[in-house]
């Protein structure tokens, strides 16, 4: 498949066309959708009005922008006019919002054609898109297995060259996990690089929407094209748009980065290998490596299975049957609430609500919740000490390769270990990227992890840039 | 009011008022009473999901005005999430103020000269309104209920005193002062007919120097009569209560303004747990000194140092005269009183012409210029016209403007001065008491008799409808 | 901070979160929330005395916008979407009880 550059380049210069690219896409999409459940809808009339105007714009000689005419998939807990919007969740089914995420609205601008939405774990919640209202996603390298989760739609579009492009959202590693179970690059950016306005929340803090590709240029064009102050996310970070493709083949010599003990701790033996061989083809490209312990990550896990649900139990509240989506009759109004619920929301969706009122009730607030807050505080001075140590982290991505389906489903904590190395960064609001490389069992791929702090995606996509071209050559 | 035996109350109020900006809390949608249902909304104050909140500077800067009218100290805060379900709350939180509000501390100094203290001041966003069908009308025995968002979002502050009210004249007293406060700042309209600004009491009683005693809270009282009335008959419901053995229970209750009497809304057996946590979607508000500087330069005097002013020119004034101050701060109309006084008006003169012709053409103020209203007033106190003449003519002015002298002309003022007109009107009445008894009793068409015989007494010289204002006068 | 999880506070929560939970339900979120709450007891061993909690990633202060009115949904739009209206309202059964 055609990368997303070489697309634009070629829609641009007349060479091919969207509408052209649409049907590659859109053929794509019938030929394996059926057997792997990638999307929940596929916008085909949208799409090929967007593409035809995209055509007709070329025609006059206009710039369409960077990626002009290529076809992307959208996680379908992202808001787009008129097209419905699911979060994977019966609470939405048949919802249409009546606006546009800020991010659909810059994929617009940006000249891409977003082709229709993915399926993902509910409300985003979970590690295998098992979770799903609407069943479950398959890895389309080994169907047998899960792709990951909560974005496994979006990382599966790309996988099997649905689209080139897709985007997720990472709240605790939600793009960087399936990335790596599916073999692709995939990027949590610095909290506030991009805009929330119109993804539906799940822990509003840690929330970040980020890119899917087949490579780094792919990714770092994407994510260019969404990232950079929105006025209608007070959390967005104040300056425009980095300088990101640019900076694709800066390299990594002269830099110092760290394999930290606690990213590699406790995964499987090939992924150990993996992670090692990265380390060597960072040093071998001119980077300085050192080691480095954070017993802080430890703590990740337990502050995050705190903050997230305890976020999403307020942030789910508003889904009561009264203004849109579901609703379940009922004598009165809290009755009704109950049973719109009680009925909308699957089994973990409940289980982190439970969770998370009660990590802020009365009594037990600062037991929970309170100390929560604080251990973050710890992550982010203990990811500080270590910046000052080195300029990136390396280290695995998942503690293993794609898993089969139900291994992990009957006990909730091991599916939320599957996470353990990707949550320090959404604690501490920092940009982290997920490149494959190398195999593990059964010829899976290995995902590699490297860290930085917040605003360095530049330096993660060079990083990232280096263990690609390595992987290519070997 | 007094209460029976030693007994005392305690009081405090919360008030909550809906700020005058041109948009919503946290998004574009207008801040506009009375529009049709549900057409200022949008994705944000409609809690659709994926919305998040952007908070309105000028909402923050009538929230700092009131701090600074209230003698607060004005810090860096923090929003929260107050977590309840509710039909009329589309996120099913409420964004509010917690433990760092905006403005903590201050006080508030009431005309009799008492001080009132106050907790805090914070910013919170207003919910929207429920209609009732079926039963009453009320909340109880509907069928069902019908949800307008169009309030949903709109910036509130919530005043807190402490619980330093001792009576419920002095409570009013408060909600009046602060009503003149919220209006001078700008913050508010002040209409509490309409919601803008609707108050809670907090009610104890106890004998004097005892510990507070448990407190019901009354809720959303929205008027002053109300207020006043609802504190006394809490006050003395939970006097009759102890004194009959029982002991008073910690309840919401509800304020019935036909029964004249509260009843209980909620009982709190234990405390609601709203999950108050920090508002991730929002960042902190930390307004610097030039900020505060700026919104501290463009107050205008408050009430009490208006008040001041104006008591101050007159000459040893009488109770009347001072409650017709009050009337004139609280209208917002010393403006007119001050150039009379300073264009040579009787002060005691100017203040009650404000007081009682002005505040009764209050809504067509607009067509009155002050020169001519203290033009008007020199001509009362020059003898060209009578106090009832000048009524008459400031009545012409507030209804459709123009120059007294020309007013005073056109009705017949200058030919026949008020004095003698007022005498021959007395003397004629005096004089066909028939006549008179069925004038006031209403036949209309007797008017023209007393007209025609001043005008055959003046030869014509007078003003028909001078002779009608002299007789209403006396009617 | 050992886990205090007992039943009637699963219940309890489920109340306040309006959810209703079967007797199977309730027993296994005892059982499995119980069981993250124990993971969470390697925070307790902390002294975070003196840590000043994060709620916020960045420390961003003071982000405003201009109270300018900005257009609001259609009403017809913004009322197809809900379960149930009536005369430009949204329309739900009866309320048990005043806001608190
Ligand atoms: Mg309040
Ligand atoms: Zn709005």
């Amino acid at each position: 498949m055609k990368t997303a550059q070489s697309i634009a380049r070629e829609v641009q210069s007349g060479e091919s066309s969207a509408s052209a690219e649409l049907d590659n896409s859109l053929s794509a999409i019938r030929a394996r959708d059926e057997e792997l459940n990638v999307f929940l809808y596929v916008d085909e009339e949208g799409a090929r009005a967007t593409a035809a105007s995209i055509d007709e714009r070329v025609a006059r000689g206009e710039d369409v922008g960077p990626l002009a005419g290529v076809p992307i998939a959208i996680k379908d807990n992202m808001c787009q006019t008129g097209i419905p919007t699911t979060c994977s969740s019966k609470i939405l089914e048949g919802w249409r919002p009546p606006y546009n995420a800020t991010v659909i609205d810059r994929l617009i601008a940006a000249g891409a054609v977003p082709v229709g939405k993915t399926n993902l774990d509910e409300f985003a919640m979970g590690s295998s898109t098992e979770n799903s209202a609407f069943g479950p996603t398959r890895n389309p390298l080994d169907p047998s297995r899960v792709p990951g989760g909560s974005s496994g739609g979006s990382a599966a579009a790309v996988a099997a060259n649905m689209t080139p492009l897709a985007l997720g959202s990472d709240t605790g590693g939600s793009i960087r996990q399936p990335a790596a179970l599916c073999g692709l690059i995939g990027m949590k950016p610095s909290y506030g690089l991009v805009s929330r306005y119109g993804l539906i929340a799940f822990a509003s803090s840690l929330d970040q929407i980020g890119p899917f590709s087949k490579n780094v240029m792919d990714a770092a064009i994407l994510l260019e094209a969404i990232a950079g102050h929105d006025p209608l996310d007070s959390t967005s970070l104040p300056e425009p748009s980095p300088s990101l493709v640019a900076h694709v083949n800066d390299g990594v010599a002269g830099k110092r980065i760290a394999l930290v003990r606690e990213l590699v701790e406790g995964a499987d033996e090939d992924v150990v290998i993996s992670v090692n061989r990265a380390v060597e083809a960072l040093k071998d490209a001119g980077a300085t490596i050192v080691e480095l312990s954070i017993p802080e990550f430890r703590l990740g896990l337990s502050a995050y299975y705190l903050i997230a649900p305890a976020e999403a139990s307020s942030n789910l509240a508003r889904y009561d049957g009264v203004r849109y989506g579901l609703r379940v009759d009922a004598e009165d109004v809290a009755a009704m609430n109950e049973a719109t619920r009680t009925a909308g929301f699957g089994a973990e969706v409940k289980r982190r609500i439970m969770l998370g009122t009660y990590a802020l009730s009365a009594g037990y607030f600062d037991a929970y919740y309170g100390q929560a807050l604080k251990v973050r505080t710890r992550m982010i001075d203990a990811f500080k000490r270590a910046y000052q140590q080195a300029d990136l982290l390396i280290g695995a991505t998942t503690p293993s390769v794609a898993f089969a389906f139900g291994t992990k489903t009957s006990d909730p904590m091991s599916m939320y270990l599957s996470d353990v190395f990707t949550i320090p960064t959404n604690l501490a609001g920092e940009a982290a990227v997920s490149v494959p490389f190398g195999t593990g069992e059964a010829g899976l791929p290995v995902g590699v992890q490297l860290l930085g702090p917040g605003r360095s995606e530049a330096q993660l996509f060079a990083a990232a840039r280096v263990l690609e071209i390595a992987e290519d050559r070997s | 009011m007094r209460l029976p035996g030693d007994w005392e109350m305690v009081v405090g109020l919360e008030v909550h008022t809906e700020l005058k900006t041109a948009t919503k809390m946290f998004c574009g949608c207008a801040n506009h009473f009375g529009s049709e249902p549900n057409t200022n909304i949008c994705p944000v104050c409609l809690g659709l999901p994926g919305s998040l909140p952007v908070l309105n500077e000028h909402a923050v800067d009538l929230a700092m005005a009131i701090g600074i009218a209230l003698h607060s100290r004005i810090a860096s805060s923090t929003f929260h999430r107050k977590n309840y379900f509710y039909p009329d709350m589309p996120k099913d939180f409420q964004i509010s103020q917690y433990d760092l509000p905006i403005n903590s501390g201050g006080y508030l100094d009431l005309p009799d000269g008492s001080r009132v203290s106050i907790e805090r001041a914070h910013l919170e966003e207003d919910t929207g309104k429920s209609t009732h069908l079926g039963g009453t009308g009320r909340i109880h025995g509907a069928d069902r209920s019908l949800v307008d968002y169009n309030r949903s979002g709109v910036p509130l502050v919530e005043i807190v005193s402490g619980p330093d009210i001792r009576s419920s004249a002095q409570a009013r007293a408060y909600a009046s002062e602060l009503r003149g406060i919220l209006i001078a700042t700008g913050a508010s309209d002040g209409r509490m007919e309409e919601g803008s600004m609707r108050i809670d009491a907090n009610v104890s009683v106890r004998k004097p120097n005892a510990p507070f005693g448990t407190r019901c809270e009354i809720k959303n009282l929205n008027s002053l009569r109300s207020l006043q009335r609802a504190i006394d008959h809490e006050a003395l419901r939970q006097i009759e209560l102890i004194e009959d053995g029982g002991t008073v229970r910690q309840e919401t209750r509800h304020w019935d303004e036909n029964l004249g009497e509260t009843s209980t809304m909620r009982i709190k057996e234990e405390a609601e747990d709203y999950r108050y946590f920090r508002e991730p979607d929002l960042v902190d508000l930390d307004p610097d000194q030039r900020w505060q500087d700026r919104i501290r330069a463009s107050l205008p005097a408050m009430p009490a140092e208006r008040r001041a002013k104006l008591k101050a020119r007159l000459v040893s004034p009488a109770q009347a005269q001072l409650d017709a101050v009050e009337v004139v701060i609280d209208l917002g109309l010393e403006s007119f009183a001050n150039a009379a006084i300073d264009a040579g008006a009787d002060p005691a003169l100017a203040v009650a012409r404000a007081a009682n012709e002005l505040a009764a053409g209050i809504e067509d103020l607009k067509n009155l210029s002050a020169e001519a209203f203290s033009a008007t007033l020199l001509m009362e106190q020059r003898g060209e016209l009578s106090a009832t003449q000048a009524k008459t003519v400031l009545g012409e002015l507030l209804a459709s403007g123009g120059d007294p002298k020309a007013i005073a002309a056109a009705m017949g003022f200058e030919q026949l001065s008020s004095d003698s007109l007022g005498a021959t009107v007395a003397r004629l009445i005096e004089e066909n008491p028939d006549e008179w008894t069925r004038y006031r009793e209403g036949d209309e068409k007797l008017a023209q008799f007393f007209i025609g015989q001043v005008m055959k007494i003046t030869k014509g010289q007078a003003n028909g409808k001078a002779v009608i204002a002299e007789l209403q006068a006396r009617r | 901070m050992t886990s205090p999880l007992r039943r009637e506070d699963v219940a309890k929560v489920a109340k306040l979160a309006r959810l209703s939970l079967t007797d199977e339900e309730l027993d296994l979120f005892t059982t499995q929330l119980g069981q993250i709450l124990e993971h969470a007891n390697d925070m307790s061993t902390l002294n975070l005395d003196d840590v000043i909690p994060t709620a916020h990633p960045f420390g961003l202060i003071n982000v405003v916008r201009d109270d300018v009115v900005r257009p609001s949904l259609d009403r017809d739009v913004v009322l197809a979407m809900a379960p149930d209206t009536e005369g430009g309202r949204f329309a739900v059964p009866r309320i048990m009880g005043e806001a608190p």
